[in-house]
């Protein structure tokens, strides 16, 4: 199953590379990693989004704690969160495909923040599978190029990640 | 000229903070990168360098000396092929968590990633196999990593931690304060297991029927042996130590029914099989003690895992039972209940019926004496040196092994009452650590009789050190079980590869004697069985008490280790000896 972990980690160089080495070092998949400073600049938060069995996850998470770099580890599928993630797609945005691609990205809630003579770049944000969903809807052959960022989560309500 | 007052170099600095720590032994090699913490060395006399003659032995060394110790070891190498020369030394410690601090010396600063002369980027590539890394690119942050260091590498599940240290800033200046502490956010070791846990688990201990404690190497590391013998006496239950546990309990004892494992005793792995209570004390359902764990969970049990570190608990095997914390505390914890809390419940239990009726059970897989071999007039068995090695020794001395055949009959037959006296490499299975791990335990005990049992294999892959035993007058006496083949591999052969003894016949050896005489050390050739004892009685005599001894025991090449349970097969599904 898939389970998108969220962790603090003091924001030291080499910190980055613990975290992907660990994952690679013991076989977990992993399938986005996100990290960027927190308000705190001595910390960053990192989004990891990986799968596998109830007993792996665990061990994922002991492993992370284990890490002596990492401050706080939280699975956020034990509880209510959000996740987001940015795409940016440019599409062909000749003949037909103009219309459509506009009358798409406005289904989806997306925006046009470049245009050209032949594409148009759309950006778009939502869970991973609203962003998969927009690619398939979308006729294969537009499709220019795809940027994301991987998923970034937050637990909902009171549930908060600091130190 | 900028004022210096109270300042002092980067290299002083270090070596500062080696004598706060109160390192006595700083193993190590000197090179370029290094050449400003060398001179700072000598000016010092509060700890003793030790020149080794290859890096990987310098980690070895400080690893036994930790082995045997409890302290932290202390190893400096300098930059590029000296840290990359540390990495099997460093791996090895990783994998049986013992302590280690290994200075490196790195290429300074502005040269970093500039591919300059002997540059590796050692944090990048001892990451996958330290506790923790730092690589220092302040001089101003040079005390509180190495006490951030010391910290690290000692506490919570021990292990090596690296710190790398480029040349420019050890000739920086600075002034020195050492931190009285360290406090880190991030890391945080439990050391108290959950009370309720404790009490959880020892219920059911009070209710087994067949009881059954496994304790491994976390056991000796967390020094809990005390305690250990009190819980395991009161209790009047079975135990096995691992191969990194033994001494853990007194292999003389009882209650002991020897190591589990691979290479276990019939007894020991029957029990851990057919217990309905399995007590995991500092152990970690390896592969090489619990074999294949589909077969393991054919049996229903319930296990109890007393463990310093979360990651180990349920990690190959799910357990019913978590208690994570220091063994020590958690058994001192569990004795105080019994004496305490429980007392009123240890009336009738455990129950004297059942568990009288295991013990039973036990004497009659241990009465398959499992460890017997056929003796001979014409070549000496392996396992007779060892058995005359132990008498010799009276049990008492430190052994050391390298990795194979050898190190399975020492584990097998030498009986550790005492923890911290068995050091070999379980987890790595390092070939080469026997001669330098017998450094280590030598100099931290020089009036220890000290044997390191080897093959001919193992002990060419630090030979070198036989220079260094010289230098520093290490009175070692070396074993070498010498049948000519990579015993181990030989024997894998013979059962998985249809005799096709590929390249693990060792041709070309050296005459060990004249090899030893060279260095200026005692070598004796011994051929037959019946010069064994006394030639083992010469060379752990008064006479021979300062000098280093090379034994070369030319013994039966074709000799197997047993009972065996195959790679990838069950604990119950033993070979016990060539005949089946």
């Amino acid at each position: 199953m898939k389970h998108i972990i969220s962790l603090l980690m003091e924001n030291e160089a080499g910190a980055l590379s613990r975290v992907a080495g660990l994952f690679s070092a013991r076989a977990y998949n992993i399938e986005s990693l996100t990290v960027a400073p927190t308000e705190d600049a001595t910390l960053s938060r990192m989004t990891i989004v990986t799968s596998g069995s109830e007993e792996v996850i665990e061990q994922i998470i002991k492993q992370l704690n284990k890490l002596v770099d990492v401050v706080k580890v939280l699975d956020l599928n034990d509880g209510r969160f959000i996740e987001r993630e940015l795409m940016l797609v440019k599409v062909k945005a000749t003949g037909v495909f103009r219309d459509e691609m506009k009358r798409m990205c406005d289904i989806f809630r997306g925006r046009i923040i470049d245009v050209a003579d032949g594409s148009y770049t759309i950006e778009l944000t939502g869970s991973g599978s609203k962003l998969d969903a927009f690619l398939e809807a979308l006729d294969n052959t537009a499709i220019l190029e795809t940027v994301r960022t991987g998923a970034s989560g937050i637990g909902r309500g009171d549930r908060i990640l600091k130190v | 000229m900028e004022d210096r007052t109270n300042q002092i170099t980067g290299a002083e600095i270090v070596i500062r903070c080696l004598q706060e720590e109160n390192v006595k032994f700083l193993f190590g090699y000197p090179g370029g990168a290094v050449l400003n913490i060398y001179d700072a060395i000598f000016k010092q006399d509060k700890f003793k360098h030790v020149l080794v003659r290859h890096e990987q032995a310098a980690v070895h060394a400080a690893d036994a000396f930790s082995r045997a110790t409890g302290d932290v070891g202390v190893a400096l190498v300098t930059s590029g092929p000296g840290a990359t020369n540390a990495i099997t030394g460093i791996a090895t410690a990783y994998m049986d968590s013992i302590p280690l601090v290994v200075i490196s010396g790195q290429v300074p600063t502005p040269a970093i990633g500039m591919d300059a002369f002997q540059e590796v980027d050692m944090v990048g590539v001892t990451r996958p196999c330290v506790k923790h890394n730092f690589l220092i690119k302040d001089i101003k942050d040079i005390a509180t990593t190495m006490k951030k260091a010391f910290y690290i590498a000692s506490t919570g599940r021990p292990g090596p931690v690296v710190v790398d240290i480029p040349k420019d800033i050890t000739a920086q200046f600075a002034e020195f304060e050492y931190p009285k502490s360290v406090e880190m956010r991030s890391y945080n070791p439990i050391l108290k297991g959950h009370s309720g846990q404790i009490k959880k688990a020892l219920k059911l201990m009070l209710e087994a029927k067949r009881p059954m404690i496994y304790s491994g190497g976390g056991a000796v590391l967390g020094d809990c042996s005390d305690e250990l013998v009190k819980l395991t006496r009161r209790l009047g239950f079975p135990i096995t130590n691992t191969l990194m546990g033994l001494g853990g309990y007194p292999a003389t004892d009882k209650q002991f029914v020897g190591m589990p494992g691979m290479h276990g005793t019939y007894e020991a792995n029957m029990s851990m099989q057919n217990c309905d209570v399995l007590i995991a004390i500092g152990s970690r359902f390896d592969d090489r003690v619990i074999g294949n764990t589909e077969h393991f969970y054919n049996k229903d049990r319930t296990i109890i895992h007393i463990d310093i570190d979360p990651s180990s608990i349920s990690k190959r095997v799910k357990v019913d039972v978590p208690i994570v914390g220091h063994v020590q505390s958690v058994l001192t914890e569990m004795n105080e209940l019994l004496d305490g809390e429980f007392k009123a419940l240890t009336e009738n239990k455990p129950d004297a019926g059942a568990l009288k009726a295991w013990w039973k059970q036990i004497e009659e897989w241990r009465s398959k004496d499992c460890l017997s071999y056929t003796q001979s007039d014409e070549v000496i068995k392996p396992q007779f040196v060892i058995e005359k090695l132990w008498e010799v020794t009276k049990g008492e001395a430190f052994v050391t092994s390298d990795v194979g055949q050898h190190q399975m009959w020492a584990a097998q037959y030498y009986k550790f009452d005492k923890p911290r006296r068995w050091l070999n490499s379980g987890g790595l299975g390092t070939m080469g650590v026997g001669l330098p791990y017998a450094m280590g335990a030598q100099l931290a005990f020089p009036d220890a009789q000290v044997a390191c049992v080897t093959g001919e294999g193992s002990i060419q892959m630090n030979i070198q050190e036989l220079s260094t035993c010289k230098q520093f007058h290490l009175p070692i006496k070396v074993i070498l079980l010498n049948n000519r083949y990579l015993g181990m591999v030989r024997q894998w052969q013979q059962f998985f590869y249809g005799n096709r003894y590929s390249e693990s016949y060792m041709d070309s050896l050296p005459d060990f004697v004249k090899l030893a005489e060279s260095y200026g050390h005692v070598g004796m050739l011994i051929e037959k069985p019946s010069d064994v004892e006394s030639a083992l009685k010469h060379a752990f005599s008064p006479e021979l008490k300062e000098r280093f001894v090379f034994m070369n025991f030319l013994t039966d090449p074709k000799e197997n280790v047993f009972p065996m349970v195959p790679n990838g097969k069950g604990l119950s599904e033993m070979i016990l000896s060539e005949e089946l």
